[in-house]
């Protein structure tokens, strides 16, 4: 067991759940509750990485990251240290990977909040941020937790966008997906099992949290 | 404290309306679905914006196009009461009505709400969620929640659409009482005209988000303004003919109808030769005896329909066999059965003359929007 990828995925996969989750709810509500112009393309910007080879996406951060981008320049600006192949990189990376992940069910969750219980609230009396936090928050809630989960289970198991956006540095990058690879490569089996199992059993959690909380959503 | 408005817009759904009610009124607004009733009632409490015109409510500017005003929900001050209630699922009955409350200091909104909820008859619901109530409690809490709120205008969507029909009686009842004490405006929307002549001083005919006629129910009833109201208002005798003659002496106009001459009450705004629409009251339509089937304006009809419910008949009878010309009336049930008055039996039936109204013929009705009583001019 690699220890060190563990622990590195396990820090990677909280910071990308927590830092994803107040965007994400801020988009799963303009996405929920308005109708606009060009609606539809940032909902599809949104899905792109479920459906993208993850080469193809860990291609375009790459360039969208590295050395010779402005996002790059200006990381080695404030940092002096180059954004691609660190851990802020990946960290970077993969909150756009998992968008979707935090979006989707945030937003049938904010969807199936009828628009009559927000304008109950504001005729109550209540700020649009008191509706958020006493009416929309504790009826999204399930839907919130989803999100948490899915998009902390999938950085866990993204393999194709880190290794070309981080490569395989032991202690800054090598997440415990690489490792498996690595150690499969190796014909190093006992190790790549150990490894595999424990992500199959996070993963079959994360998925039963999802499920139970789905339901609760549609029992309310 | 008085709640005006002209609201007027084109789109979503048309609007060219005027409402006025006063502290301690209530106002129904009555039409079929899509005239835009409850789109005016959103308006009134900030929460739809139309393209022009103003809202006020006693010295406050609550909206202005004109002069670019539009002070948001929060700060209007109206109790609202939606269709479906809109009740916090996850809060009790306590704190639905808690949040309504934000005007007072945290220490005493509790007790306030209690107040409140064992005003609408709802003592030892506090800790009850919605999904734990009737449809008739869920609608009181709803009700204590927009009174809580402490408001200068009270405003009802459909409250009673959603329960049985039972209930439906019960809840009326209470909100009867209830409006004595309240001395601010009250709006009601509502399709069913039985509940607006029951709660309303004054019901708001729309059609097409267009007011036509604001009056009293009872005068509503007996004076149309048009065919069209007469019609949403479910008249059912309304029927065309034509200006025959006027007797200013004998108090009387003539009309002609299926080439008979009926005899109403002298209507001169009629030109002689003019079709109009006119109309008679079920309760001006009298069964009369066969031998009485001479006297004035009474026609011989045979019944197509016979509609009894709890001892009152309600029938449906043809007038040379047209369905456009039915008569319709009411009489007991017991003397429906005495008489034989079942379908295919024919009756003699006097109109009164004193309840037979002329309206404009239905043609020059379409672009009428006509309004009476409070309100402003545009």
């Amino acid at each position: 067991m690699d220890w060190q990828a563990l622990s590195l995925s396990l820090q990677l996969a909280a910071a990308t759940s927590l830092l994803l989750l107040p965007p994400a709810a801020w988009l799963a509500r303009l996405l929920a509750w308005s109708a606009w112009r060009g609606r539809a393309v940032l909902e599809a910007a949104i899905l792109l990485p479920l459906v993208l080879p993850p080469t193809v996406l860990g291609y375009y951060l790459l360039l969208g990251l590295g050395g010779a981008s402005p996002l790059g320049q200006a990381y080695h600006a404030l940092t002096g240290r180059q954004l691609v192949f660190s851990f802020d990189g990946l960290l970077v990376a993969s909150l756009i990977v998992n968008l979707p992940f935090a979006v989707q069910p945030m937003q049938r969750s904010f969807a199936a909040i009828p628009r009559e219980l927000r304008e109950a609230a504001w005729v109550s009396g209540l700020s649009r941020w008191q509706t958020f936090l006493r009416i929309e928050l504790p009826l999204a809630w399930p839907g919130m937790a989803a999100a948490l989960a899915l998009s902390f289970a999938h950085t866990l198991g993204e393999f194709g966008v880190v290794l070309m956006v981080g490569g395989s540095l032991p202690g800054e990058t090598r997440t415990i997906a690489i490792a498996i690879y690595d150690q499969a490569q190796a014909f190093n089996d006992a190790a790549a099992a150990g490894m595999s199992a424990l992500l199959l059993a996070l993963s079959f959690v994360a998925v039963i949290v999802v499920s139970r909380l789905g339901r609760s959503v549609l029992r309310r | 404290m008085t709640l005006s408005a002209r609201l007027e817009q084109t789109a979503p759904i048309p609007l060219a309306a005027e409402i006025a009610c006063a502290s301690g009124e209530l106002l129904a607004l009555v039409g079929p679905s899509g005239s835009g009733k409850s789109t005016i009632l959103r308006c009134l409490a900030g929460l739809h914006r139309p393209a022009a015109g103003h809202v006020r409510c006693a010295d406050e500017t609550w909206f202005d196009a004109a002069r670019g005003i539009d002070v948001p929900p929060q700060q209007r001050r109206v109790g609202f009461v939606f269709q479906h209630y809109a009740l916090f699922p996850h809060l009790s009955a306590l704190a639905n009505v808690v949040q309504a409350i934000g005007h007072l200091p945290p220490a005493q909104r509790a007790a306030r709400a209690r107040h409140w909820l064992a005003r609408c008859n709802l003592d030892g619901f506090d800790d009850r969620r919605p999904a734990e109530l009737s449809g008739g409690q869920q609608q009181r809490v709803a009700l204590a929640r927009a009174l809580a709120r402490e408001p200068q205008v009270l405003l009802l969507d459909e409250p009673f659409s959603a329960v049985d029909q039972v209930t439906r009686r019960k809840l009326l009842r209470q909100l009867i009482d209830l409006r004595r004490s309240l001395a601010i405006p009250i709006v009601l929307v509502t399709h069913d005209l039985e509940e607006a002549s029951l709660l309303a001083d004054r019901m708001t005919v729309l059609h097409h988000g267009r007011t036509l006629q604001t009056a009293t129910p009872e005068a509503m009833l007996a004076q149309p303004a048009s065919a069209l109201v007469a019609r949403l208002t479910d008249q059912p005798n309304l029927f065309e003919g034509k200006v025959l003659q006027h007797l200013p002496a004998a108090d009387t106009t003539r009309i002609e109808w299926l080439g008979r001459p009926l005899l109403a009450s002298h209507q001169p705004a009629f030109a002689v030769g003019e079709t109009v629409s006119w109309l008679v009251p079920e309760a001006a339509v009298i069964l009369v005896r066969e031998h009485q089937s001479e006297r004035e304006n009474t026609v011989t009809a045979v019944v197509s329909e016979r509609l009894a419910w709890r001892g009152h008949a309600t029938v449906s009878a043809r007038v040379d066999g047209r369905r456009e010309a039915t008569l319709n009336f009411a009489i007991g049930a017991a003397v429906a059965q005495r008489r034989g008055i079942v379908p295919g039996a024919s009756v003699p039936l006097q109109l009164q003359k004193s309840a037979i109204r002329l309206l404009p013929g239905d043609v020059a009705i379409a672009g009428q929007a006509g309004t009476s009583g409070k309100g402003h001019s545009p």
